[in-house]
């Protein structure tokens, strides 16, 4: 594909969020698709990148931003008159057809400019209907390329599930449309078909030389088919890049760890170039502040194994799981679980040595340091936030001042104050948070909604249902997604501060 | 909302206007009739009506005759249709549909051609004149066992094999097995039926006038008389929300029955 | 084998008890007597009395194209309707398929008598008007409540294909759609035209005061004594068990057979 036709923006979606019935499931998400692109929307469930396929598609309307299809504004096009032709999760093939009308369907619709001339000599064009020759030319032919030859007559219900999506692929690209939207196309078929059908797709978008916009959750998938890979979480994009920056350089350490296996670690960036994690110093090729805080990411695969005596980490092996090509290699190194993979296989408690090349050393910026909340001083001198309420100590926010037996706080000079109603600024450590079972026993309830392994301990996320409002924290105790926990934090981890234009 | 979806949603608007109009105004018309009365001309509000009725012996025996005539047909209905609809359900017959269908096809045949029909039979038989109550329980029982029968035979038919192999593995016998699994767990099916048979016995007096010779007056002949007899038209409407009342309670004490009453109705069979 | 004896006796004695009536009825449709119970001999006379006898001709006239007005009109109101409310927010699904609950639940007097306070308020009281508004509130929830498990069996996204597919949302609605709630429409109509077949009360109050249906006339003839001295309409009722006995026979006999093989 030439240059410059690679750089021609096709479809660019600008600030474009939606709501739906107060839940925002697309948030200000801003990207552009070129024309010819294989991109892939690659995300977890409830990540909004159906969303946001749907939206190009014109069945669902953005709340606000635009949507542009070759620099023209097509926010609120219906579906039926954008030139663009999708394939459903499940098929959504016409029951009631068999399978020539299914493909047909749009073609019968269709009408197009037809030229003539009349008696006088001159020129003129009338839109016109497919002849049925025109139409029963192009059902072949679609038939063709989804190798379905001689299907026409069948019913929908006695293909198979791979048949039936093959109908459906032919059923929107019969239409030629400018942008085909796959959503999730692959989802319901077996393993060995998804593979089959993942190449044929590929070889599909080369031939027909379209744009293909595809969703789906399977990492896999994405990296096997895309040129370009869009990664989302919560209605946020969180990278767009290649197959290869994405895996190579995620940006942060949610993308790390939902594409391919990777080992995320805590280090601290120890000097220029330099990062130190597992207590020892390594050389990387990203820049980041000294003292910094940072995520280190290595693919198992880029770890290799080595004499102990040779290493620059040492660990002793505590799993090993045959898969299929390699090896998958568990190792404790100090605290930390590292995961190798290597076509050598080792043996449960041996001590091996491990080496990193710089360049296979990742180094993302910590997602958050600590947990920042809006919230304010009660009655009872206890501070709401977070949809919670807790014990704190509101001593701390005029040095030296104390509390009467009244509950009225005296500050260092005398002055009397009632905190009730206080706005402050609340900050809680990510070490400083616990959770329990037990609903009562902490400030605020939530489920746990996201869970990543960091070599060792775990970062959680809880968050409350009245105002979604998260707590991350890092804890060495295994919980599950979607538990139900209570939030506890000690009085001397909640960090009290005015905000600013409340100091009485 | 998108322009999209809303096209579709409109189509419910001419269906809503029908039903507010046609049956939410009417029975709140009912409901201010029957709390009104006319005096020289004039509208005025009372409870008179209300008094009337639990202060008239007469309407009050009607009201339990009514009630006496429904139980008895409800119960009656009960007693025939449930053998029918347990041996229909789980008889081995491969065309056993067919006969369901012999069972239930008096449903779609005009009642009252149905009612006149029985009506020279039980002439013929010397009952007609004679036996006013017993023949209109055999009406009610005649006209409303189809609608007894069909939800009692889906109940039976879709209860799981399993569970009848299940207590006798356990050591129950064939009485047990009835009384503590299939009789339980065919309840949805004797309630729907109940509620199918038990509010049309108090109130279609069709049946009662036909077979009593017009001797019998049920709940709901009372409010045809007030309406074209008497033409009181607030006493009329002061019994209909009782009978509403009492709908309504049994309605509650047999925990309501959703779609049942279309699929008794045999909607599925068309 | 007691069990089985007992089985057949039950079943064979409530099938005399439901077909007694009507075998009594279509017996001595055939003989010219004026009492049931007196045999004169097999003859067509009350048949040829029956299709001579204007009055009880235009009645049955009448009968048919009320009910097949009332539940064409249901039909498509009530098609409309539970489309409507299937692609509605709960908020307003909910109220609404509420009151079509009010109907279906109702007793058939009460629901009579409301329609007749509404029509004397709108001075309409026994017009053709409220007689075929009169029917069309009894079938149109039955057709709605055919109609909504059609709908939700469909899957959601044909219609968004075929709009994707180039389709206007009347055309998807049309070609993809309606043919898949096809049976449901069908059931709803057929069981309108029952509904509106059977119906004696609500007929009773909406019905123009010169208009007879079958059930309002052989009611009236019960009513007034006359109903002996009609024997023509016992070769009426005779012939609509005997025709609606083999429709339905042959309707749902083949509706099954169908079913059936579909399935295999």
């Amino acid at each position: 594909m030439d240059q410059l036709r690679k750089e021609e923006k096709i479809i660019e979606i600008v600030n474009v969020s939606k709501v739906f019935d107060e839940t925002t499931a697309v948030e200000n998400v801003s990207f552009y698709v070129r024309k010819g692109e294989f991109i892939t929307f690659l995300g977890p469930s409830g990540c909004g990148k159906t969303t946001t396929l749907r939206m190009i598609a014109g069945f669902d309307i953005p709340t606000s931003g635009k949507i542009l299809l070759n620099g023209k504004d097509i926010t609120d096009l219906p579906p039926n008159k954008r030139p663009v032709n999708t394939v459903f999760q499940r098929y959504a093939l016409f029951p009631h057809y068999n399978i020539y009308d299914n493909i047909a369907f749009g073609l019968k619709l269709k009408k197009v400019p037809v030229t003539y001339m009349n008696d006088k000599g001159e020129m003129y064009t009338k839109m016109q209907k497919l002849t049925r020759r025109e139409i029963d030319e192009k059902v072949k032919n679609a038939l063709a390329v989804v190798d379905l030859e001689g299907f026409e007559k069948r019913s929908v219900s006695t293909l198979s599930g791979g048949q039936q999506q093959r109908v459906a692929i032919a059923r929107a690209i019969v239409n030629e449309p400018e942008i085909l939207l796959l959503d999730e196309p692959l989802g319901a078929l077996d393993l060995k078909m998804r593979k089959e059908m993942q190449i044929e797709l590929k070889e599909m978008h080369r031939r027909l030389g379209i744009t293909f916009i595809y969703v789906t959750h399977d990492q896999e998938e994405a990296l096997t088919m895309s040129d370009t890979i869009v990664v989302m979480k919560d209605g946020c994009i969180q990278q767009i890049g290649t197959p290869t920056d994405i895996y190579n350089e995620p940006a942060n350490a949610f993308v790390a760890d939902f594409i391919g296996d990777s080992n995320i670690l805590n280090g601290t960036m120890v000097d220029k170039l330099t990062v130190r994690f597992c207590n020892r110093n390594f050389a990387c090729v990203d820049d980041f502040d000294k003292n910094e805080k940072v995520d280190v990411v290595v693919r198992p695969e880029d770890i290799e194994m080595c004499p102990p005596e040779q290493g620059m980490l040492v660990g002793r092996v505590i799993g090993v799981v045959f898969k299929g090509v390699h090896y998958e290699i568990t190792a404790m190194v100090g605290r930390s679980e590292v995961v190798i993979q290597s076509t050598q296989s080792r043996k449960a408690g041996e001590i091996i040595g491990m080496n990193i090349a710089p360049d296979s050393i990742h180094i993302m910026k910590k997602d958050l340091l600590s947990n920042v909340y809006d919230g304010y001083i009660t009655k009872r001198n206890t501070v709401c936030f977070g949809d919670g309420e807790f014990e704190c100590d509101v001593t701390t926010l005029y040095p030296g001042s104390h509390l009467d037996e009244e509950g009225y706080l005296i500050t260092a000079d005398g002055q009397k104050l009632d905190l009730t109603d206080t706005d402050v600024t609340v900050e809680v450590g990510l070490t400083d948070i616990e959770i329990s079972d037990n609903a009562e026993e902490g400030g605020a309830r939530g489920h746990i909604v996201s869970l990543i392994y960091k070599g060792d301990h775990y970062q959680y996320i809880v968050r409350t249902e009245e105002n979604e409002e998260d707590f991350v924290f890092d804890s060495e105790d295994l919980w599950n997604e979607n538990d139900y926990v209570s939030v506890k934090i000690r009085p001397e981890n909640i960090k009290l501060r005015l905000k600013a234009g409340e100091n009485r | 909302m998108t322009r999209l979806h809303f096209s579709r949603k409109q189509l419910c608007i001419p269906y809503a206007l029908f039903l507010v109009l046609f049956v939410a105004i009417p029975m709140l018309l009912i409901l201010f009739y029957a709390f009104t009365d006319e005096v020289e001309g004039v509208l005025t509000f009372t409870f008179a009506n209300f008094l009337n009725f639990f202060t008239s012996t007469a309407k009050l025996s009607t009201l339990l005759m009514s009630f006496t005539v429904a139980i008895i047909s409800t119960a009656l209905c009960l007693l025939i249709a449930y053998p029918v609809a347990y041996i229909l359900a789980r008889s081995r017959l491969r065309k056993k549909y067919v006969l369901l269908m012999l069972f239930i096809l008096p449903m779609w045949i005009n009642f009252v051609l149905r009612i006149t029909a029985l009506r020279e039979l039980l002439d013929l038989i010397g009952l007609l004149g004679t036996e006013n109550y017993l023949n209109t329980i055999i009406g009610m029982v005649y006209d409303f066992l189809p609608f007894m029968i069909l939800p009692l035979y889906t109940t039976l038919e879709k209860l799981d094999n399993s569970y009848l192999e299940a207590a006798s593995d356990l050591g129950a016998g064939p009485f047990t097995v009835f009384a503590k699994v299939t009789f339980p767990l065919s309840m949805p099916g004797v309630i729907s039926g109940i509620t199918m048979v038990f509010m049309p016995s108090m109130t279609n007096y069709v049946v009662s006038d036909t077979l009593s010779n017009f001797n019998i007056t049920i709940l709901g002949k009372l409010i045809d008389q007030y309406f074209t007899t008497y033409d009181n038209w607030h006493m009329g409407s002061m019994i209909s929300i009782i009978l509403l009342v009492i709908i309504f309670l049994t309605m509650l004490a047999t925990g309501g029955f959703k779609d049942s009453e279309r699929e008794a109705r045999g909607a599925n069979l068309w | 084998m007691v069990k089985r004896i007992l089985s057949v006796l039950i079943c064979a004695l409530v099938l005399l008890f439901i077909y007694a009536p009507i075998l009594l009825l279509v017996v001595y449709s055939f003989t010219e007597s004026h009492v049931i119970g007196r045999w004169e001999g097999f003859s067509f006379e009350l048949y040829a009395q029956l299709f001579r006898d204007a009055e009880i001709m235009q009645i049955l006239f009448n009968t048919v194209w009320l009910a097949l007005a009332a539940a064409g009109l249901s039909t498509i109101l009530g098609t409309a309707g539970a489309i409507g409310i299937f692609y509605s927010r709960r908020r307003v699904a909910k109220p609404l398929q509420a009151m079509s609950q009010i109907p279906v639940i109702n007793a058939e007097i009460v629901t009579a008598i409301s329609l007749a306070l509404l029509f004397s308020m709108l001075f309409l009281y026994r017009t053709y008007f409220s007689l075929i508004v009169g029917h069309m509130v009894l079938c149109t929830p039955f057709v709605v409540l055919s109609v909504l498990p059609k709908l939700k069996q469909m899957d959601s996204n044909t219609y968004e294909a075929a709009l994707d597919l180039g389709a206007s949302p009347s055309q998807a609605l049309f070609r993809v759609v309606i043919p898949q709630i096809f049976s449901g429409i069908v059931s709803g109509f057929m069981l309108s035209i029952t509904l509106s077949l059977d119906d004696y009360i609500v007929t009773a109050f909406t019905k123009p005061p010169m208009f007879d249906t079958i059930s309002t006339y052989v009611y009236n003839a019960v009513k007034n004594g006359t109903n002996s001295s009609t024997p023509a309409l016992r070769a009426l009722s005779a012939l609509i068990f005997i025709v609606m006995i083999a429709v339905l026979l042959i309707v749902n006999l083949r509706a099954r057979k169908g079913a059936k093989e579909r399935r295999a």
